[in-house]
């Protein structure tokens, strides 16, 4: 962890720009105010870059988790709709 | 798109208008492991998601007559488990509309935990123990935040088509995106720099 050079406020203010800077939906102007600001502070630096990890995790481990619908589900969801003849 | 998403696209809206038994039961067996798996990740509880599973499909055949095509066929069953999942969490436990509104509006707290956990190594990042920790840690959201996160994040829908099937203003759900990030950063933050220590 480094010595945060900044006040909180100035990098509270960036705070709520984090989300659509992520996903690269941020305003041109506002994207290069938080740029320059992140490139003297490493906290909101480390912020940015964690919270990118973060989603990136859940879509690693959500590509791998195929989705299944357990055999007994099936059974009682094909039998609620009355589909038995036509879904084994 | 994935395959099963396309198959599902393919489907012929006209029977599906006239509620065709046949084409029906392909739209169940082409979405009801997703449609699961999302209300399983909504609701925690496998019977709420089973029962919320069935009463999508009853509601969607009901439904479709009236089923204009606007959006995918995949986002409209969507909205209807999403609507199947709040309400069996509303029952769970009643929250007055207050409540929602001062999430939304509260300030947000500055990230708690600093530490740069990004070049971990992969086998760390992708350990069984951290894959469980991704699952408490979305399980801990509030179910506003939770079902936003999931829709976007992890269903990989649009802020648009999230903002449809919940209901929800793109701003709104542009808000509660960034506070399910922020908090759920914290928690793998405060998870690795454990680990880090060690």
């Amino acid at each position: 962890m480094t010595e945060h050079i900044h006040d909180r406020e100035t990098c509270k203010k960036y705070l709520a720009l984090l989300s659509d800077y992520a996903d690269d939906e941020l305003e041109q102007d506002l994207c290069k105010s938080l740029e320059d600001h992140m490139a003297n502070c490493e906290n909101c630096m480390i912020v940015v870059n964690t919270m990118k990890k973060t989603i990136d995790l859940y879509h690693t481990v959500d590509d791998e988790d195929e989705p299944t619908l357990p055999d007994d589900v099936r059974t009682r969801l094909v039998k609620r709709l009355s589909l038995e003849d036509l879904l084994k | 798109m994935s395959g099963s998403d396309q198959r599902l696209q393919d489907l012929s809206l006209d029977a599906l208008r006239k509620q065709d038994r046949e084409v029906f039961s392909q739209l169940v067996d082409l979405s009801s492991g997703q449609i699961f798996r999302l209300l399983l990740r909504m609701l925690n509880n496998e019977l709420d998601a089973e029962d919320a599973l069935q009463e999508t499909y009853i509601k969607a055949f009901q439904a479709l007559p009236s089923f204009e095509g606007r959006s995918s066929l995949k986002t409209w069953l969507y909205r209807i488990a999403a609507n199947e999942a709040l309400m069996i969490m509303r029952k769970h436990k009643p929250e007055p509309r207050t409540i929602e509104i001062d999430e939304d509006n509260e300030e947000l707290d500055a990230p708690y935990e600093i530490v740069d956990w990004c070049c971990a190594p992969e086998r760390e990042l992708l350990s069984q123990e951290t894959r469980s920790k991704l699952v408490a840690a979305a399980q801990k959201l509030t179910d506003n935040l939770r079902m936003v996160f999931l829709l976007r994040d992890v269903e990989g829908l649009s802020g648009e088509e999230t903002a449809e099937v919940l209901g929800l203003s793109v701003d709104v759900v542009k808000t509660r995106l960034l506070r399910a990030r922020l908090k759920l950063r914290d928690e793998l933050s405060a998870y690795f720099a454990e680990k880090m220590k060690l």
